[in-house]
């Protein structure tokens, strides 16, 4: 059967709706629209790599890299927890675990500054056992708990629907061939996992890049990330041309740097950048 | 699995034919979509409007100058009626965006009061009717900051370092800063606009936080003692915290205007006046004002308005502080030079 | 035993984590103050006026429509499109792979402004099926994302098993490789509904004059405050969410416990 025939109605899809789109904000980045008429120009792209927006470039790529390591570390036990789970208790849990992010997200922030902030719910709870902590709310650790929040589920989930139904009997065999539970994790569960994981870092990643409502509002827009720059040139700069240079750069830049670092694994056949 | 992905599948199938069911359907008249600022008018004012006059509104919100402004430029959408920012709306007028109303069919306009027609943005009152207006100043915690506060330049104090709230948006802050200078916050000058970008970073390590609506939660708990706000909802926070007080600083200050425009993309011109005569009603105006809570410039409307808001000068500032204070103008291409000074101070 | 307690432990903490917010949004709903800086006292007066808000109940209306059709509409295409790219050939494999990066790698406001663009192109009317569209395209990364792992670990000898003892390839594919691949495709519609619940930038661009979205209504309120009435619009929707949850896993376990009477 020609299984391959079953992503064509999908291409078509990406062809419209990405694709197409995509093509209008190239046609953006690389043209200028005034008086004089239409005319080819790369000066959106030589202002992207002026040192003031590379640091921004790299400050957004540090602290979505640590989100997504915490996201990471946190979220694959859980996703094992969850994975152990009995068969109907399970896929509750597993919807328990994004119902939260179903409640708005603005909301939801919202209500973050009213645990994080000075006179905020935690810092009354930790004052009533005499701890004085500091301020929480208005700091880089609080952006990446922001992230951290809105995109666990986006991490757990992925790893656990691999976990479920990783063979048991593999598991067992290496216990009987006398290995010990850190050996049967990091040779025989992890390495089953690992197309999960990395699903879950794309998805990650990815979205923690470009978010700007965090860092406005968890970090004090004290620290302006790609995000921000992007949509500040789109809505209030009206500068539509290097708002696109901007977003095309970090795709170029994200891509062809997960395509290095991929190269070198192995199993890799064919699976893409991952 | 397969169990839960069925009932599932059955439950929200079942759920979306619930929901379509309740949708409604109805008899087709003349319809208006109107566009404002969320939460920006009593409901109840839209159903008078529409019993009265047959008229069905489509009425939706959008969060942001900008936003509205991306999608009404692109020509995604075929408003009647729009209630953006003075800045805003001269750029539209500008980009020959809007229709001119016949102030003939809005014989209402006369309750406008003098001083908010003829505004630099709109000269000869030909494409907007003032909807709300109010000031930008300094909202201050009186049991954190002792000294009276009558300039913009208290918020440079080191004193009051991590107890400051800028607004997150850049022609507010730079403007005020610019004030701070003794400059026109519609400046295009360099040099101005350098001192300003100087004194934006110095003052960054003292502020608390850069905030937009947050603001309001965070004074009325005490989180900071100083902070720059809109005077309209300076009245809400000072009702919500008495310790809370409003000034618009001595070196003057900016300001805003929300007012009603009819888009080009308008097919019915004629509805459209009609409504805006409508906002302009006396009773209307009140209805509108008291909901809001910002100031409104219809006079009729203020007299009906309870004499402890009518007498606040926060609301209604005298007539000799209105005279400090400038409007923005739309910076055209000199926005980009505001731009990248807010890059600048924010990435730092 | 020691392993229990600590899994035990470790589960209560992060959903703490993820709970918190919403325990803060849920109380909040019944302050009597509109500001959620101070405690006022006791209230449901933001469920009556919630109830009463026309804009609410419709964004309310159309968040669920859409997110629903959306994300079963994103998971069925999704779901075909990655049993597709796990069967293609090496290169075709790879382009597509990266392609269906791109739209998770977009910053919201340029998806938003660009899908807008093109349906202004192709004069396509906006509302309620450009913003489904919208979505559609939006959430059906992450479907593939989270199907692709499960083939990858998908043991293609069964299928080819089934075949050899006589199955039809449809019949193969519905009783063999669907079922192994089921808590995927479970995973990317949760995670595609709760992509199309919580956008606003992409809806509020696509979307054209009398359809808004739950997120829409609640951002455009950000510059006079969010009200309370949103908290309980909220609070509502969490408790229907977990009475249908409820009822799921009542019918669920009713339906284990018959299985395992049968064995």
């Amino acid at each position: 059967m020609k299984k391959h025939l079953m992503a064509y109605p999908y291409a078509l899809w990406m062809l419209i709706f990405t694709m197409i789109p995509l093509a209008l904000i190239l046609f953006y980045s690389v043209f200028a629209i005034d008086d004089a008429g239409i005319h080819f120009t790369l000066d959106n792209f030589k202002r992207v790599f002026e040192p003031l927006y590379l640091a921004v470039f790299w400050r957004s790529i540090k602290l979505a890299a640590e989100s997504t390591i915490i996201c990471l570390v946190l979220g694959y036990p859980m996703a094992m927890i969850l994975a152990g789970k009995n068969l109907s208790k399970k896929s509750i849990l597993v919807v328990l675990f994004v119902i939260p992010m179903w409640m708005n997200f603005l909301a939801r922030t919202y209500a973050w500054m009213t645990l994080l902030e000075k006179n905020g719910l935690i810092a009354t709870i930790a004052g009533f056992f005499g701890i004085d902590l500091p301020s929480l709310l208005y700091t880089e650790g609080a952006v990446v708990l922001g992230m951290v929040y809105n995109f666990l589920p986006f991490m757990v989930l992925p790893i656990y629907s691999v976990l479920v139904k990783i063979d048991k009997t593999v598991v067992e065999a290496a216990e009987d061939l006398g290995a010990n539970p850190i050996t049967v994790f990091r040779r025989v569960i992890f390495p089953l996992s690992i197309p999960g994981v990395s699903s879950g870092i794309t998805m990650v990643f990815m979205p923690a890049l470009t978010t700007f409502v965090i860092s406005r509002l968890l970090g004090g827009a004290h620290f302006t990330l790609i995000g921000n720059l992007i949509e500040q040139q789109f809505l209030t700069t009206m500068d539509w041309g290097f708002g696109s240079a901007l977003s095309i750069v970090l795709m170029l830049m994200i891509m062809l740097s997960m395509g290095v670092t991929m190269r070198y694994e192995k199993e890799n056949e064919g699976g893409g950048l991952w | 699995m397969k169990k839960s992905l069925k009932a599932i599948l059955a439950l929200t199938l079942a759920i979306s034919v619930v929901l379509s069911m309740t949708g409604c359907g109805g008899e087709q008249r003349t319809q208006l979509k109107v566009y404002n600022w969320g939460d920006y008018i009593d409901q109840s004012v839209i159903t008078e409007f529409e019993k009265r006059y047959n008229i069905d509104v489509i009425y939706d919100e959008f969060a942001t100058n900008e936003e509205m402004y991306a999608k009404i430029k692109a020509g995604a959408s075929d408003y009647d009626i729009l209630i953006p920012s003075e800045y805003t709306i001269k750029r539209m007028i500008d980009e020959d965006m809007l229709h001119k109303i016949d102030l003939n069919n809005i014989p209402n306009y006369k309750y406008i009061d003098d001083k908010f027609k003829n505004l630099a943005f709109d000269p000869s009152n030909e494409y907007s009717v003032p909807y709300t207006w109010g000031t930008v100043g300094i909202l201050y915690n009186k049991t954190m900051v002792k000294e009276p506060v009558n300039s913009w330049k208290i918020l440079w104090d080191e004193k009051y370092s991590k107890q400051i709230l800028m607004m997150d948006s850049l022609r507010d802050s730079i403007g005020i800063t610019l004030k701070m200078l003794g400059y026109s916050l519609n400046t295009k000058d360099d040099k101005e606009l350098n001192d300003a970008k100087e004194a934006l970073m110095k003052q960054k390590p003292l502020v608390l936080a850069y905030v937009g609506d947050e603001v309001k939660d965070k004074m009325i708990g005490g989180e900071a003692a100083l902070a720059v706000v809109w005077s309209g909802d300076a009245m809400y926070m000072k009702r919500e915290n008495p310790d809370l007080e409003y000034v618009v600083p001595k070196e003057g200050s900016n300001m805003w205007f929300d007012s009603v425009v009819i888009p080009k993309t308008s097919q019915h011109k004629k509805e459209a006046e009609l409504f805006i005569n409508f906002l302009c009603e006396p009773e209307i105006a009140y209805k509108i004002a008291n909901y809001i809570g910002y100031s409104t410039p219809n006079t009729e409307a203020v007299k009906m308005l309870p004499e402890e808001v009518r007498n606040d000068k926060t609301a209604y500032p005298p007539d000799e502080e209105l005279a400090r204070c400038e409007v923005f103008e739309d910076l055209a291409d000199s926005l980009v030079k505001y731009d990248r000074i807010w890059t600048e101070v924010k990435a730092q | 035993m020691v392993k229990n307690v600590f899994k035990k432990i470790y589960t209560f903490l992060i959903f703490l984590f993820l709970y918190a917010p919403i325990i803060v949004l849920i109380v909040f709903s019944f302050n009597e103050s509109k500001s959620r800086a101070h405690w006022t006292g006791f209230t449901f007066k933001w469920y009556v006026e919630m109830f009463k808000d026309q804009q609410i109940m419709t964004s309310l209306y159309n968040t669920v429509t859409i997110a629903l059709i959306a994300s079963i509409f994103a998971t069925v295409l999704g779901t075909a499109a990655a049993i597709g790219i796990h069967h293609m050939k090496k290169t075709p494999k790879t382009i597509m792979t990266n392609l269906t990066y791109l739209p998770v790698l977009n910053p919201d406001i340029v998806t938003g402004i660009s899908l807008m663009l093109l349906f202004i192109l192709v004069k396509f009317p906006r509302g309620f099926f450009s913003m489904l569209l919208a979505h559609i395209t939006f959430n059906l990364p992450y479907v593939i994302l989270s199907v692709m792992p499960k083939l990858k670990q998908l043991d293609n000898h069964v299928y080819d098993a089934a075949l050899d003892l006589g199955a039809t390839p449809a019949y193969a594919f519905w009783k063999v490789i669907l079922p192994q691949i089921a808590p995927g495709i479970f995973t990317g519609f949760l995670l595609a509904m709760t992509m199309s619940i919580d956008d606003f930038v992409i809806s509020f661009f696509t979307t054209g004059p009398g359809v808004s979205n739950l997120a829409i209504t609640i951002y455009s309120m950000a510059r006079k405050g969010i009200s309370p009435k949103i908290n309980a619009v909220l609070s509502i929707l969490f408790a229907g969410v977990i009475l249908m949850l409820l009822i799921i896993n009542n019918r669920m376990s009713r339906d284990d416990g018959r299985k395992e009477n049968v064995a």
